[in-house]
């Protein structure tokens, strides 16, 4: 049952269309064969009623009347009539218009109903064999004879079984040959049909393993969803793995020197005999290490980020839950209790096409940023500008500098790493997280001498 | 079960003690005196003719034994049509020079089937419905005697016979024989081919009586009349006979007619009741292999006339009678009444 299942599942292409052309074919046959068979049968029946019918005229033509008494003068012409069916035997009464028997075989039945014409086919029996009789009334009205005499010829079946036979088997041999060249035609037009799929497989198989380009969608259209499909997967295992060449390199470039600096003071630190000093160094190796602690949070943060806006599913979001998600998790009371932080949002949903969770990332980031580097109140903010839904977080400093500013995009920042300092870091977080959902990442001063970071992400659907 | 047997066979019994009186003319048993199988053949042919083909046949068959009866054509129609009605077996082979006889014999299913190499390589003429075949090839022909009639004189075809009965005082009237149709049934076979074959049948009949040709019985008879003088020409006898009569006897003469000659091929069947249906058959399928046929050369029933001899008709005036269920009309109650009535009325 199983590799029922399984012969099924992969079987070819090619044998599914000859499978089911040679079904049709064959259920078709049945169908045509059974026609033909009757059209054979009612074709050779027609054919021999005629003889039948021609035979019987002629014998009733034949009859004249003498003496008052109708006289058959058997006509041999009806016979060799008859005889065109060469092996079948024949029979024949004659009947006059008082009942008995004329001339013929005593033994054949009359038609057992009456009917208005005057000619009446019939099936019967003759002499021990299946047989199929006429029979043809003709009247007299005579001076010395009036009344119906019955005319009843018949024969056997053999001819008409032979011809009927005869026509069903060119009926179906014809068939059988045209049901052979289309069962052909179908497997050569399937083939051809499906040459297209070889040349992608040839393509597939040729490939370097390591070849992530997209395919030539020149292909008919069936096949390019596939071969879309596959670009698309394609395109998104090499962001994959860029991404994760990235954040090896990101990595290892970034954590080279906060390392070693940490391993110098930890030797400065195995050293050092003085107490105080040693105090100073151990101070400095905790800072080192949080602040390392820091930058490793973020690089992952920002790899997650990255393989989120690839891999998870695009969902409505909604701006203000992540605005408030972000100011509800008080992450700034650890960081900075002294500051001041404050949410604006109205009562108006701003729906996004986002993945929350890389959104809340961004933000945070953005957050802290603002927490770390800005000054005065900060403010997490939603509304939308134009068509766009805006996610802002605002404070009272001048923003980066601008070296910071002409390095957003770049992947990482050397500085900022080798400072410890992570400033550079978020925002490319935040650019990263903007881009992925078809958004950008503005840095703007107010008049107020406000610097304000912006997510600006299209709207999706309606506003509720 | 044995009481209703019993009854059934005195029914029989009771039945064929009023069955009209039906003999055969001759009976002779062929074959080993201890024989393990028993065939019974019954045919329109003389024993002293077919007796050579059956010992010829029982050479390849020992432990055989035939008993060959010969019969009348329509004792014998009449004997096996009846046989084939009650089921009653009687031969197991049936030859006979009346084949449309045989045909209605067919036509009752009446007949057992066969097929075998043999007959299935014969002319369709020859078989009909693998039940009936015709193993012999006779001509119909016109017997004169060679000493009373003038060489100028000998009727190459019907016309010239018309031509030698039309002058009132003809030398011939009262000296022409045929068959007597009623008594003989390849008579009425030869009469009612001639009838279909062409419209001297007419002109005969209305000068055979005119000039009073004699009807009579039995193809050896007729022949020996034309031989001794009796009659000076014999019309329609069977050639077989008059071949094999004229061999020893240098009086008499043969000719085919040029108008057309109708060439009989005699019937043979094996009935639906045979017991020995297999040696029947067997006998069949010797008659129509090279050495039957050879066979039946030789005693003239396949006929030299035909072929090799010199004066031959041509191939186009030979008129087989077929093997056809067209025949059956020829036995139809009522046309065989008006055909022997107008039969009767040209022979007072």
């Amino acid at each position: 049952m199983l590799s029922w299942h399984i012969t099924l599942a992969t079987m070819s292409l090619t044998a599914r269309v000859s499978l089911a052309v040679a079904t049709l074919l064959l259920i078709g046959g049945v169908f045509v064969s059974f026609a033909a068979f009757t059209y054979g049968r009612d074709a050779a029946r027609e054919a021999y009623d005629r003889l039948l019918l021609g035979a019987a005229n002629d014998v009733a033509a034949s009859i004249s009347v003498q003496d008052g008494k109708p006289l058959v003068d058997l006509p041999t012409s009806a016979f060799e009539l008859l005889a065109l069916a060469p092996d079948d035997r024949i029979a024949y009464r004659v009947i006059g218009t008082d009942g008995e028997t004329l001339t013929g075989y005593d033994a054949i039945a009359v038609p057992s109903k009456r009917s208005k014409s005057n000619v009446q086919f019939y099936d019967g029996d003759f002499i021990g064999e299946a047989a199929r009789f006429v029979s043809v009334s003709r009247r007299f009205s005579e001076r010395d004879l009036n009344g119906t005499v019955l005319i009843v010829v018949g024969q056997t079946l053999l001819a008409r079984n032979a011809l009927a036979l005869d026509i069903t088997r060119n009926a179906l041999a014809a068939l059988t040959v045209s049901g052979a060249a289309m069962l052909l035609l179908a497997g050569l037009v399937v083939r051809s049909a499906l040459k297209p799929l070889d040349r992608i497989g040839e393509v597939f198989a040729r490939r370097d393993p390591h070849d992530l380009t997209p395919m030539d969608p020149a292909v008919p259209r069936e096949a390019a969803v596939m071969v879309s499909a596959l670009n698309d997967f394609m395109a998104r295992l090499d962001r994959q793995m860029g991404s994760m060449r990235n954040l090896i390199s990101d990595t290892a470039h970034q954590l080279r020197t906060p390392v070693a600096a940490l391993r110098a003071q930890a030797d400065l630190a195995a050293d050092e005999t003085d107490e105080a000093d040693r105090r100073v160094i151990v101070e400095r190796i905790h800072q080192r290490s949080v602040s390392l602690g820091r930058l490793l949070d973020q690089m992952l943060s920002r790899a997650l980020v990255v393989h989120r806006s690839d891999s998870v599913r695009r969902e409505i979001v909604d701006l203000r839950d992540v605005a408030l998600e972000v100011f509800e998790s008080e992450d700034h009371h650890l960081l900075a209790p002294w500051r001041d932080v404050n949410l604006v949002i109205g009562d108006v949903q701003i729906l996004v096409l986002a993945d929350e969770h890389s959104l809340g990332e961004a933000t945070k980031n953005l957050l802290h940023n603002a927490l770390k580097h800005g000054k005065g109140t900060v403010q997490i903010g939603v509304d939308v500008q134009g068509d766009k839904g805006c996610l802002w977080v605002q404070d009272e400093g001048v923003g980066p500098s601008e070296s910071i500013r002409n390095a957003l995009g770049d992947r990482f920042t050397r500085s900022a790493a080798s400072k410890g300092d992570s400033a550079g870091l978020g925002l490319s977080i935040a650019k990263s997280v903007a881009e992925a959902f078809s958004g950008k990442l503005h840095l703007s001063e107010s008049d107020d001498s406000k610097f304000r970071t912006t997510l600006a992400l299209p709207i999706a659907g309606g506003k509720a | 079960m044995r009481l209703s047997n019993l009854l059934a066979l005195s029914v029989m019994l009771f039945g064929y003690m009023f069955m009209p009186v039906l003999a055969q003319e001759m009976t002779r048993q062929f074959g080993s005196v201890e024989p393990t199988r028993s065939l019974i053949i019954r045919s329109t042919t003389d024993i002293s003719v077919f007796g050579s083909v059956v010992e010829a046949f029982l050479d390849t068959q020992p432990g055989l034994a035939i008993t060959y009866e010969q019969w009348g054509s329509n004792d014998l129609f009449e004997l096996s049509l009846s046989e084939c009605r009650e089921d009653v077996p009687g031969a197991d082979l049936i030859i006979s020079s009346g084949v449309h006889q045989m045909v209605k014999l067919v036509n009752e299913a009446c007949a057992l089937t066969h097929r075998s190499v043999q007959t299935s390589g014969m002319q369709s003429v020859l078989r009909w419905r693998d039940q009936l075949w015709g193993i012999t090839r006779e001509p119909a022909v016109m017997v004169y005697n060679r000493a009373l009639v003038p060489s100028f004189e000998v009727p190459q075809s019907r016309f010239d016979l018309l031509d030698l009965l039309r002058p009132s005082l003809s030398r011939y009237a009262g000296r022409v024989a045929t068959y007597d149709i009623e008594r003989s049934g390849l008579g009425y076979l030869f009469a009612f081919s001639d009838s279909r074959e062409a419209t001297t049948f007419g002109a005969l009949l209305e000068s055979f009586g005119r000039t009073g040709v004699v009807a009579t019985c039995c193809s050896a008879e007729i022949i020996e009349g034309v031989a001794e003088g009796t009659y000076l020409i014999a019309y329609n006898v069977l050639g077989s006979y008059a071949r094999s009569l004229s061999r020893n006897d240098d009086r008499i003469g043969i000719v085919l007619p040029q108008d057309y000659t109708l060439v009989l091929s005699r019937a043979l069947m094996v009935p639906k009741q045979a017991r020995n249906s297999a040696d029947a058959t067997r006998f069949l399928d010797f008659l129509l292999s090279p050495l039957g046929q050879a066979e039946l050369r030789r005693v003239l029933l396949w006929s030299p006339l035909l072929d090799d001899e010199g004066e031959s008709v041509s191939e186009t005036s030979l008129r087989p009678i077929g093997l056809s269920p067209s025949l059956l009309v020829s036995l139809d109650k009522q046309k065989r009444e008006q055909f022997i009535k107008r039969w009767r009325s040209s022979f007072p």
